[in-house]
């Protein structure tokens, strides 16, 4: 008998935050400016600098925290965590220990442990075969993104696959980019993902040990990566092995996982209250602006999709984890009275997947000429086939759908001599499957409304054409 | 002419340039003279320039210049910390409290020598060799503030800056037979300072005597927006006037008044006491229960800080890098090998033991507890005392080498100081007589931004001391 295992993942995210200065420092944030020209004596950690906490990044900070339902500190102190690297100027990273700005919370199905403000490091670029810094010939440090006010959010160990992992990611992302603090961009490093995987069997509590995954610069590697782990991980139990507990590298181009020598994982941080600065009170003043500026976040609009405009739990939640549908959702269902549950079905469902990774809002297709298209098919002046039709139009060109299916002739055909003849030579064309529905398999219409729907190029409506072959096989 | 410029104080120096009698640029030549020409390897650098009409002729400190201590950053001027793991190093920034002293009209006149990153009491541990006491040239000027120290007491520099961690700047005022003022912790902007232990630093001014120490300090005190822990000072910074101490409470620790003292330093802090009463003071013995145990205290914390301030010098980017490593581990590992003295590498690994996974509590997070306490027994004090007075080391300037194989000897030269600092607390060493012919140092602390006070009550005691330093000045 072969036990079952239920992978335990914890993820721990890193968001470069889009303050306009560094964290402890007055330099400007760096866009791939030419290397080292943003940077001054304190984050180049010179004999004699001294840090300052930037005001905007603990406000971000309590933000995130709102967003999440964390506590917040009334008092937070920064430590140092020390560490020889030379990406690390300082040789240590002034970060946030046991007194964190932000303690528990939740974010769809998944609890926070602790939200904390830290600096990022600079950039190494290793020249030679290996990439890395061992083994490199010479490496070369760019400090222009050392000190980089990140947030480090951990969540509790609450998911249990890949693809969770990287459903909640995304709404994470979705809910930072909705309270404007970060680019959140994966494949430019504002927000990174570390996973802590273990697997256990089906119905322990206890924890197996965990590894480390790092280096999951996109949500599809997330994925990769702690699919593949939970695989390896599960292999090793199944043999009768034991997990190590490791640190892994995600190679994305081979899509495999490499354990980092352990010599430049083995730290003891020697952790302390950071001496340069004071602690951080957090004033009724600085958390009054800080909900002030809280916008509608991701689920709490999907909320209300739900409860007020009747969406269903999936379509409401495509919908609000992607900031760019849910406004043109909302500028779409504003103006022309077009019911909100067809203008949803038929952007999650037909318009976003023509557009791919397109914004809406930049495409052919207006918000008020998807209105009325939305209009249109509830009204039934078009069927659904004929709606698609004049949707592909509408991506390729812009336009107007009323005038698409004027000029194409693509409204709906009401019942009529046109169609009449139409079913009747579909009726003649198909006397098999008209006896069978005479003696009462209505399955059998199949064809017929097949052959109606051709001759017609789908500007019938299924329902009519049904009622009339009925009628006229006297059912 | 160059004998009465020497003559003056500093601030007697700024009054007759700013009375039109005296010109900025002779003071300035003069002491570029004395520095350039110094025997006591007082200086790590001396400009090579002599302003033309003296820098801030006009400015409140009319161009009289000052002597910086090596960790203080200086734009383009090496900046070394007394180590050659910084040898050459020059800074692209000035520390604040050396450009308020710039705009105030005091320019640089020379860097001085010290204990490298200012550890140690005998400015023995200096990479670039020990400073000479210009009492007795065989014997230390203290540390680690001593090349500012024994170029104040020679007259090799009018005015110079210090810093005092656990006594930096007290201790070698004193056996330097000069004033010497370590502010409350937060009077002074660290930035730019070299940092030794974060939480315990301070820059202070080394001078001839309190009013000098007055005047330089006026300049230097402020709260920096590039210092989170430096605080703005409560009012004005008055020159010192106070004739008479009456009605001021003197506390006398028995804790560091008695034992481990040397008897000739006992006599003369005792006579000091004396000159307190006479002058109206009322004398006390007090007790500073947790004092005793604020060296061990002090020898976690500071070390711990250290290993951390220290982490830095690895010789990726700054200041030394040894030859010949074959990778990281290894550059990092020649580097602080070569780079650091051996007082330093012991500190290093004092903290980072103390640091270390499974250690913190004993260690650190312990000296915390410490170091509360001891601030509290100050504050009780307070509530009674409007000072607490006691010798400012336990012996005069004792001989080179005397003391540099017995770490522990060369600690206890900080005994007096060391509570002090750890409870961040201003204190100022006044020279109080002569032991064995060599300068014996009065320490009076008081509560946190009581500057003004101190600097009164110190100055009175001078007046009544009438300490006389020509000696020292005429020896060189």
């Amino acid at each position: 008998m072969t036990t079952e295992f239920e992978p335990v993942i914890g993820l721990e995210i890193h968001v470069q935050l889009s303050t306009r200065t560094k964290m402890f420092c007055s330099c400007a944030l760096s866009f791939g400016e030419p290397p080292n020209t943003r940077t001054c004596p304190v984050c180049l950690g010179l004999p004699g600098a001294l840090p300052v906490v930037n005001e905007k990044a603990i406000e971000y900070g309590l933000l995130i925290g709102l967003a999440l339902g964390s506590d917040l500190a009334d008092r937070s102190i920064f430590h140092r965590k020390n560490y020889f690297y030379p990406d690390n100027p300082k040789a240590y990273q002034i970060s946030q220990y046991d007194e964190p700005l932000c303690r528990g919370g939740r974010l769809g199905d998944v609890r926070i442990h602790r939200v904390h403000l830290e600096e990022d490091a600079a950039k190494l670029v290793h020249a030679g075969s290996s990439g890395r810094i061992h083994g490199s010939e010479t490496s070369v440090v760019d400090f222009n993104r050392c000190g980089t006010p990140l947030v480090e959010i951990v969540t509790e160990p609450d998911v249990r696959s890949a693809e969770q992992a990287r459903e909640w990611l995304t709404l994470l992302r979705e809910t930072l980019r909705q309270l404007g603090v970060s680019d959140v961009d994966m494949s430019q490093g504002s927000l990174r993902c570390d996973a802590n995987v273990s697997i256990r069997p089906v119905g322990s509590e206890k924890f197996g040990t965990k590894t480390e995954l790092k280096n999951m610069n996109s949500f599809a590697f997330l994925e990769q990566g702690i699919r593949a782990e939970i695989e390896r991980q599960t292999e090793i139990k199944r043999s009768g092995g034991e997990v190590e507990q490791e640190t892994l590298h995600f190679d994305p181009r081979t899509g495999h996982l490499t354990s980092l020598r352990s010599k430049e994982e083995a730290h003891d941080y020697r952790y302390f209250p950071e001496p340069d600065l004071v602690p951080i009170a957090i004033t009724g003043e600085m958390l009054e602006r800080a909900r002030a500026a809280l916008p509608e976040l991701p689920t709490q609009r999907a909320e209300r999709y739900e409860r007020d405009l009747g969406l269903t739990a999936d379509t409401a939640q495509l919908l609000s984890f992607r900031p760019e549908l849910a406004e043109y959702f909302e500028a779409a269902s504003a103006g022309n009275g077009a019911p909100a549950q067809v203008v949803a079905n038929w952007l999650v469902n037909e318009l976003a997947p023509r557009l791919g990774e397109q914004d809406p809002r930049e495409s052919k297709v207006t918000p008020e000429a998807f209105g009325s298209f939305a209009s249109l098919v509830a009204a039934k002046t078009v069927t659904p086939t004929a709606a698609k039709q004049v949707l592909d139009r509408l991506v390729a060109e812009g336009g107007d759908p009323e005038q698409i299916v004027e000029a194409e002739g693509l409204g709906a055909m009401q019942g009529g001599d046109e169609l009449d003849a139409i079913i009747d030579a579909a009726l003649a064309a198909n006397a098999d499957a008209a006896e069978k529905i005479k003696a009462g398999n209505m399955k059998a219409i199949g064809p017929i409304i097949g052959h109606v729907m051709r001759e017609t190029k789908g500007r019938a409506d299924g329902g009519e054409v049904t009622r009339i072959v009925r009628a006229k096989l006297g059912l | 002419m160059s004998d009465d410029v020497l003559d003056l104080t500093a601030a007697q120096a700024v009054e007759k340039i700013r009375a039109g009698e005296l010109a900025a640029r002779e003071v300035f030549a003069a002491y570029r003279e004395r520095a350039a020409a110094d025997d006591l390897n007082a200086f790590t650098w001396v400009t090579e320039d002599v302003p033309q009409n003296g820098a801030g002729a006009d400015a409140p400190l009319a161009g009289v210049p000052v002597a910086v201590k090596d960790l203080f950053c200086t734009e383009g001027i090496p900046s070394q910390s007394g180590s050659r793991i910084l040898e050459g190093y020059r800074p692209p920034y000035t520390a604040t409290v050396v450009r308020k002293l710039q705009e105030a009209g005091s320019p640089i006149l020379a860097k001085t020598n010290q204990d490298e990153f200012a550890m140690g009491s005998s400015n023995e541990n200096s990479a670039f060799g020990p400073v000479l006491n210009p009492w007795d040239r065989t014997r230390v000027p203290g540390g680690s503030s001593g090349g500012s120290a024994a170029a104040v007491a020679a007259g090799r520099a009018p005015w110079a800056l210090g810093t005092d961690t656990g006594g930096s700047i007290r201790q070698p005022a004193a056996l330097c037979g000069i004033v010497g003022l370590k502010p409350t912790y937060g009077a002074c902007s660290r930035y730019g300072m070299i940092a030794f232990a974060s939480s315990l630093d301070q820059a202070g001014p080394l001078t001839r005597d309190v009013t000098d120490a007055a005047l330089l300090f006026r300049h230097m005190i402020g709260r920096d927006p590039c210092d989170s822990t430096s605080l703005e000072f409560p009012g004005e910074l008055e020159l010192p006037s106070a004739e008479r101490l009456d009605g001021l409470r003197f506390g006398v620790p028995e804790e560091l008044s008695g034992e481990g003292i040397e008897p000739g330093v006992l006599e003369t802090f005792q006579r000091t006491l004396d000159l307190i009463r006479e002058l109206g003071g009322e004398v006390e013995p007090m007790k500073l229960p947790h004092a005793p145990h604020a060296l061990s205290a002090y020898y976690i914390l500071a070390p711990a800080e250290a290993s951390s301030n220290l982490a830095r010098y690895d010789g990726v980017r700054y200041g030394m890098r040894a030859e010949g490593a074959t990778d990281l581990i290894s550059m990092y590992t020649r580097t602080r090998h070569d780079g650091f003295g051996p007082e330093v590498k012991r500190r290093i690994m004092l903290g980072t033991y103390a640091l270390s996974a499974g250690y913190y509590d004993a260690y650190y997070g312990r000296a915390q507890q410490v170091r509360t306490k001891i601030a509290e027994d100050f504050r009780t004090a307070f509530e009674r005392y409007d000072f607490i007075v006691t010798p400012t080391a336990p012996s005069v300037a004792f001989e080179l080498g005397a003391k540099t194989d017995d770490p522990w000897a060369m600690y206890i030269n900080d005994y007096c100081t060391v509570p002090i600092s750890l409870a961040g607390i201003p204190a100022i060493s006044i020279p109080s007589g002569l032991s064995e012919g060599l300068p014996v140092g009065f320490q009076i602390a008081g509560p946190a931004f009581s500057e003004n006070r101190l600097l009164d009550a110190a100055y009175a005691l001078e007046q009544a001391i009438g300490f006389d330093g020509a000696k020292a000045r005429a020896a060189a």
